[in-house]
């Protein structure tokens, strides 16, 4: 492809309501292809009802050497997570 | 019989897009625009083998596979333009938007026709074509407002594949009878609606319109271009040698 190409992100809504996820990415020039290639590629199979496409430029990834900054310290937290509360009867999701 | 013909119509130059679009098939410009045409091609096959079905149950002796794979040029009544070569991308798209904005509108005509069964698959068909229509537009405009070569060479396309666009609108004694009788469409009533959709991308496209000269015709009458023949060869090469061949 040429070098006006980018890499475009894509992220699928599998059903209304529901977050869109991370499938992949395409190669475009220009928006409007980037949603057409991302509906050719990734939708092929009913997997869809909403495509969002972004530059790949755009997305900002932590570095994995920053992994034990951004994510060791909440290893030992547990009181974190809200597993020391007692369910009220009946209910089955809080 | 005037029905079976009228259906066959349809069918064919569905049936003849989707051959030729799928030659592109691993051959495409890039990963994605390679699985964008096979895509259209296989909706192509899809619409086709939906009104061969309904030839077929029309006609009560047929199959489907019947009609698309024993019958010779003569019986085929594809639109030429259906037919045409590939040629470079830019040739694929002119013609892929061509016949798209043709389709567009002779289905939303055909949704509404009194015939049940055409008009359920035309509604079926009108959604793929919608898309179709969306992809060659964006990729004409791409590819005319793009580099001077890309310009240059989308242009010559057009020019080329011009001639075969006057048998889109045109009406035989068939077309006036299934058209009349509520069934069918009116192909000259197509043309205004067409045109708005040509010229308003080709504004876009910063590309000009090519004047009218001749204008190919014949496909009707089952009178078809050189390129038919050799699609044909290859088409039904398969069960024409192995005729007991099964999936």
């Amino acid at each position: 492809m040429s070098e006006n190409t980018d890499v475009w992100e894509v992220f699928i809504q599998s059903k209304n309501g529901l977050a869109h996820k991370h499938v992949g990415n395409v190669h475009a020039t220009d928006k409007e292809m980037a949603l057409q290639n991302a509906r050719d590629l990734y939708t092929r199979r009913n997997e869809g009802s909403c495509i969002w496409v972004v530059k790949s430029e755009y997305i900002v990834s932590s570095e994995s050497e920053d992994g034990e900054a951004f994510f060791d310290p909440s290893n030992d937290k547990i009181y974190r997570h809200p597993t020391f509360y007692k369910m009220p009867e009946g209910s089955k999701n809080i | 019989m005037n029905l079976l013909n009228y259906t066959l119509r349809i069918a064919d130059s569905s049936l003849i897009s989707a051959q030729r679009l799928s030659e592109w098939c691993s051959k495409g410009p890039t990963l994605e625009e390679d699985i964008a045409l096979s895509n259209i091609s296989l909706d192509l096959f899809g619409q086709a083998n939906g009104f061969l079905e309904y030839a077929s149950e029309i006609d009560g002796s047929k199959s489907a596979d019947d009609f698309a794979f024993k019958r010779n040029e003569r019986e085929f009544y594809n639109l030429k333009i259906t037919e045409q070569e590939n040629g470079h991308f830019g040739d694929t798209i002119a013609r892929l938007f061509f016949c798209s904005a043709f389709n567009f509108l002779f289905y939303t005509e055909l949704s509404k026709s009194k015939d049940e069964t055409l008009s359920a698959l035309a509604a079926k068909s009108l959604k793929e074509v919608k898309y179709h229509l969306k992809h060659s537009k964006s990729w004409m405009i791409r590819l005319g407002d793009g580099t001077e070569e890309s310009k240059l060479k989308i242009q010559e396309s057009l020019n080329s594949i011009w001639q075969f666009t006057g048998e889109f609108f045109e009406m035989d004694k068939i077309d006036i009878e299934i058209s009349d009788s509520g069934i069918g469409v009116n192909n000259t009533s197509l043309k205004e609606e067409w045109n708005k959709i040509v010229n308003d991308t080709l504004d876009q496209a910063k590309l000009t319109r090519p004047e009218d000269m001749y204008m190919q015709t014949g496909s009707k009458k089952g009178l078809h271009t050189e390129c038919l023949g050799h699609l044909l060869s290859e088409m039904q090469y398969l069960p024409r040698a192995y005729p007991d061949a099964k999936w």
